[in-house]
């Protein structure tokens, strides 16, 4: 059944079914009202977790990465500068294989200063060993929590997890989202069970240092684990469809590309208005397609290729920039479809909260079937 | 799909009203997504909602430049912000206003529903905030809410006498509107 909320409340119910054990966050905009809306569900004895208060970001995740260790179901959430001080502790959660899970209300980093959304916060830690999912709606951001636990718990698998959401534009948006009861999510989400924990009668050591004779077969595992996430993905994502109706089982998902000629490739919100500007431009006779990126990672390589066989034209909205070389996962498409004949551009679009409206879409479109592009999409030359 | 742009002054209630006027939509059965124009809120700056209405799920996301309905709490932002931006003939416009010949640059073809809503709220609840009764006044004028769902949502969000008066200023403006709709 359908219910009208705010995007960070369904996430708050949908993490609260979850039934994490402990939670630390710190307060930061456009993630506040998700931390927020916990809190208050801890306060109401609503959810049977401890809820750590902490002085910053750093401390949030050294608290769950602490907690995970001890066996707990953990949850934290942050956003751009946050999540910049949680650099240290995203590495050592993975390196660690701490099955943690984190929404990113995404956000640009500073500076210069701006609380709005783009994706540049999470894209920077993409070399980290976190899955990264980026949902669409505020249905998939909720759903995708669900399905993150069940692969980042995965005993195969082991590793951290970015939810990432549009800050504002779905975590600030009221709309209607359909929420599992409890028992629904009990049935789906069955309770962590650690691979191993800290535990005073049978002493681990995590984080330890490795010699260089063994820190190479480390990072190797962790890359490993990366990819045997795309099979407990599909599964976890089928296996959701099956319960719920709404299958997540593609890592990677075309709008309209059977016939298309050109293709947008998008994450996150971005893709919804994509999707009326194609519907648009079909109108019209354009052959026009998108393929939507639901996993940066693991990186979907072989299944862009596959979607998008047939496609001449490729446009990459990138809303992040890897300053220096453009946007990061035009880079990464490009690398995917090398040798297939596709001319791929990227566009630099969307940065600090710029608004994106239908006829955007439709500009680039035209910039790519006109061969420009790797360009900053809009850009105000008057200012510069 | 209809979408309504709402401009109000930071502390009028302009987001809270984006939000009951679309869950009233939603509880009245049909798609609805509501957003503020997001910034850093500062009491008394100009601010904007929206709001989307449709019969089938909203995907698209940017904000609204080429609204049907216009709300427009504070009658001096006329002049400062076009609040009249992106209308077309047929669009409809409800303005809080004492002088319903203020002096602004209407489209052709909008129809303009003026209404004194911050006397109404003053004398129903006490305090010159005007988003609820100009929810009413937003029912009467458009049809795309109807008056149950929106003293739901009222009911909804405000508890007790609060609700009883919020909602009261609704219907007196819905009826008012209502006689010239």
């Amino acid at each position: 059944m359908l219910e009208f909320m705010e995007g960070s409340h369904a996430v708050a119910e949908i993490v609260k079914r979850c039934r994490p054990q402990v939670i630390a966050a710190y307060p930061i905009t456009p993630q506040t009202h998700i931390v927020e809306d916990l809190a208050q569900m801890v306060a109401n004895c609503e959810i049977d977790a401890e809820y750590i208060t902490v002085e910053s970001e750093f401390s949030a995740l050294s608290a769950c990465l602490g907690a995970s260790a001890a066996g707990s179901r953990v949850y934290s959430a942050t956003t751009s500068q946050g999540l910049a001080l949680m650099f240290e502790v995203c590495f050592n959660a993975a390196g660690m294989r701490q099955p943690i899970v984190m929404t990113i209300a995404n956000r640009s980093l500073g500076a210069p200063l701006s609380i709005w959304n783009d994706q540049q916060d999470s894209i920077s830690l993409r070399d980290s060993g976190w899955l990264q999912f980026y949902a669409e709606d505020n249905q998939e951001a909720a759903d995708l929590h669900m399905i993150a636990y069940r692969v980042c718990e995965d005993h195969d698998i082991l590793l951290p997890a970015f939810v990432c959401f549009d800050g504002f534009i779905l975590s600030h948006t009221y709309e209607p989202v359909a929420l599992p009861s409890q028992e629904e999510v009990d049935a789906y989400l069955p309770a962590f069970t650690p691979y191993q924990r800290l535990d005073a009668a049978n002493p681990l050591s995590f984080g330890m240092y490795a010699t260089p004779e063994y820190y190479t077969e480390f990072r190797y595992e962790i890359d490993r684990a990366l990819y045997r996430a795309k099979d407990a993905f599909a599964r976890a994502g089928r296996e959701f469809g099956e319960q719920f109706g709404r299958d997540y089982s593609a890592l990677v998902e075309g709008y309209r590309l059977e016939d298309a000629d050109t293709a947008l490739v998008a994450m996150g919100s971005i893709c919804g208005t994509a999707k009326d500007a194609i519907d648009e431009m079909r109108e019209h006779g354009r052959k026009v397609g998108l393929l939507k990126i639901r996993t940066y990672r693991p990186f979907p390589a072989p299944e862009i290729v596959d979607a998008l066989k047939g496609v001449s034209t490729v446009a990459v909205l990138d809303k992040n920039i890897s300053l220096g070389n453009g946007g990061a996962v035009g880079t990464e498409v490009k690398s995917a479809l090398y040798g297939s004949g596709a001319a791929v551009y990227d566009y630099i679009i969307a940065l600090g909260g710029r608004d994106v409206r239908k006829r955007d879409i439709a500009a680039v479109v035209d910039l790519a079937e006109k061969g420009k592009g790797d360009m900053f999409y809009g850009l105000r030359t008057e200012v510069l | 799909m209809r979408e309504l742009r709402i401009h109000g002054r930071g502390g009028q209630g302009s987001v809270t009203a984006a939000e009951l006027i679309a869950f009233a939509a939603f509880e009245g059965g049909v798609y609805a997504q509501a957003f503020p124009a997001f910034g850093v809120e500062r009491r008394g700056a100009p601010v904007q909602a929206f709001v989307r209405f449709s019969d089938e799920k909203i995907r698209l996301r940017s904000q609204i430049y080429e609204p049907d309905y216009i709300i427009v709490q504070d009658p001096t932002l006329i002049g400062d912000v076009d609040v009249f931006m992106g209308m077309e003939a047929g669009g409809i416009a409800i303005v809080n206003t004492e002088k319903p010949d203020f002096d602004a640059r209407v489209p052709k073809g909008v129809k303009v529903y003026a209404i004194d809503a911050t006397t109404i709220a003053l004398e129903e609840l006490g305090v010159p905030i005007t988003n609820t009764t100009l929810m009413g006044a937003f029912a009467a004028a458009t049809g795309e809410i109807k008056l149950e769902p929106l003293e739901h949502a009222l009911r909804n969000r405000f508890s007790g006498s609060m609700a009883d008066k919020n909602v009261k200023a609704a219907e007196r403006a819905y009826n008012q509107i209502g006689g010239a709709a």
